[in-house]
């Protein structure tokens, strides 16, 4: 019974790093979200800048995460063990991932589409949101689901910088070559993963009821 | 229908003045063009892939902007508008329709009357009452696009452009993509629309059929984006500007031109008829009468109405029924045109024309030789007079 042993003993400090570990995967994606729609619509509107903002963005996500992790700090002033920094760091992931993603997202909105809603006197910014955001969403969305799952992976390695979140049961776990906490540890980033994608996938359900129409006349 | 500014009440004129399309690469999509598309009618712009018809058209919503020239509404330059109020001023139809997947039919009707303003409550229910215009069923309203046929979408996207009762219409081959049965249908109630409607219409086609059909003036566009000929339909048929307009016009244009020739009425011959459900072996006076003139009988309902050909070398036994009855041949109107006339005796196949009145009631039958006969009588006239058909 030492799982349940382990799991009381440490009940309080295990939720405190979920609840933190939750909260450094999705503030992140929000971010990540909110700054790659406008470079992604660059990418599209000016097709020139496509080339070089996805492989900019893309090239970011090269970056080992612990030198992030390690460098960030002196780039921003704040203290090593800031949480902040893995929240910027994971934007900047989450950023790499979504850029194409958006940018791919607008160019699959059907010409004709673009072009009639134009003509019906729509201006490029209320276009952008009345229309092609909308018709994107189920690309976004896709591309949504791979970073929210990637950066509750992510998130863990912030833990041998001492952040705390789930990725210390492993420190622990390895410190003590005890294997408990590394299990729990293994089973609680998989159902927070899989939860927050769960997430993703109701709300991208309630935004696009138009794609289960059904495609008979 | 709507609650909306008087001043757009009335039909608009739209005038190209020399207005010239050049791309960077030196490619000239339009040359110079002159052009006035007349309040309330519709004009129709035709001619071959890159002749300029459609950059012609999107250069007067400003979709494209033009190298140089002006473009005119009644008095206003277009480049004056900003480019979205001049647009919620003009409907815009589309081959696909372009219609926004993500909302209901009802909503992508209202689209134009939200843009400008109107309460979602009143946009959607004008939608409703636009629908059934378009002919399109009430239950229809809250599907998506892609639960409609394409002949559907065509008319949604025909209800959208109306929305907001804009006074001109800008059409680019809104009915190519539909088989040719939807077509000829979206065509006709197109027309029947805009004979209630009285919009100011642009219509950019490469049919040249549609284009004669549909237009009260037809341009004609060759590669280069030059004006070729700009008339009537019967006109373009009758006296093509040159060899270009001639060969694209196409054969078969004597005979096309017919249909905008009003036949004055016909002198008929009176027809032994049938009517459905008898038996053939009562009526043998009326039989030996239709054997002795080559063989056909003429079947018609108790309403006068006629249904078809009886082939007497085969009859049937017992009662006479649909099944048995010969559809080759065409109804001609009286009062309607020498191309309806014509064709309705080159079809039938005893060789003589049904006439009908407008209740579709028998009214006799007249030989192709007949008709030919009045074709002719009608342009010796008018040659005499010295007035060439212009309708």
């Amino acid at each position: 019974m030492s799982w349940l042993r382990y799991l009381d003993q440490n009940s309080h400090e295990i939720s405190l790093w979920l609840w933190y570990h939750t909260w450094l995967s999705v503030v992140p994606v929000v971010l990540g979200l909110l700054i790659s729609l406008p470079l992604g619509w660059v990418a599209r509107r000016f097709r020139w800048t496509y080339a070089p903002l996805v492989t900019l963005s893309g090239l970011l996500y090269t970056i080992p995460s612990i030198a992030l992790f390690v460098i960030l700090p002196s780039i921003l002033g704040l203290g090593i063990l800031d949480p902040l920094n893995v929240a910027v760091a994971l934007t900047i992931y989450t950023v790499a991932l979504l850029v194409r993603v958006v940018a791919d997202g607008l160019a699959a909105v059907p010409d004709d589409v673009t072009q009639a809603a134009s003509a019906m006197g729509y201006r490029p910014l209320q276009r952008l949101f009345a229309v092609e955001l909308p018709i994107a969403v189920p690309v976004i969305a896709a591309g949504l689901r791979v970073a929210v799952v990637s950066n509750v992976s992510l998130v863990a390695v912030a833990a041998t910088i001492g952040v705390p979140e789930l990725g210390q049961l492993f420190t622990i776990g390895f410190q003590l070559a005890y294997f408990v906490p590394i299990v729990i540890g293994i089973v609680l980033c998989v159902a927070l993963a899989m939860l927050l994608d769960l997430v993703v996938v109701v709300v991208t359900r309630m935004l696009t009821p138009w794609t289960r129409a059904v495609t008979t006349p | 229908m709507h609650a909306r500014p008087i001043e757009q009440e009335v039909s608009r004129l739209i005038r190209f003045e020399s207005v010239t399309k050049a791309y960077p690469d030196g490619t000239v999509a339009v040359d110079q063009l002159d052009l006035v598309a007349p309040s309330g009618q519709i004009t129709v712009l035709v001619g071959p892939s890159g002749c300029g018809k459609t950059t012609s058209l999107r250069m007067i919503n400003r979709m494209i902007e033009p190298t140089s020239g002006r473009i005119w509404l009644d008095d206003r330059d277009t480049s004056t508008f900003t480019p979205s109020e001049l647009r919620r001023g003009m409907g815009y139809v589309i081959q696909h329709a372009g219609l926004f997947p993500h909302r209901t039919v009802v909503d992508n009707v209202a689209t134009v009357p939200l843009l400008l303003g109107q309460s979602r409550r009143q946009a959607r229910s004008d939608a409703m009452a636009l629908l059934e215009r378009v002919g399109l069923d009430a239950e229809l309203a809250r599907r998506y696009p892609a639960q409609l046929s394409g002949g559907q979408q065509q008319r949604v996207g025909v209800a959208r452009a109306l929305a907001a009762d804009p006074p001109v219409m800008l059409m680019d081959e809104p009915f190519s993509a539909v088989d040719p049965i939807v077509r000829a249908q979206l065509q006709d109630e197109f027309l029947r629309l805009q004979a209630e409607l009285g919009k100011t219409i642009v219509f950019v086609t490469h049919d040249i059929d549609e284009a004669v059909k549909l237009g009260d003036q037809v341009a004609v566009l060759r590669v280069g984006g030059h004006l070729a000929q700009l008339a009537s339909p019967a006109e373009l048929l009758s006296r093509p500007a040159d060899a270009f307009v001639a060969s694209f016009v196409g054969r078969d244009r004597g005979y096309r031109a017919l249909q905008f020739e009003q036949a004055p009425p016909l002198t008929t011959r009176p027809e032994p008829t049938v009517r459905l459900g008898v038996d053939l072996t009562s009526v043998e006076g009326t039989r030996a009468v239709a054997e002795a003139a080559g063989g056909w009988l003429l079947v018609v309902d108790d309403e006068q109405q006629p249904q078809g050909w009886l082939d007497l070398t085969a009859p049937p036994t017992g009662l006479i029924d649909q099944a048995a009855v010969h559809r080759g041949g065409t109804l001609a109107t009286q009062g309607g045109s020498f191309r309806e006339a014509l064709d309705a005796a080159l079809s039938s196949p005893s060789g003589r024309g049904v006439v009908v009145d407008d209740e579709g009631r028998l009214l006799g039958t007249v030989t192709a030789t007949e008709v030919v006969a009045a074709i002719e009588a009608q342009a010796t006239t008018e040659r005499d007079s010295g007035s060439r058909v212009s309708t």
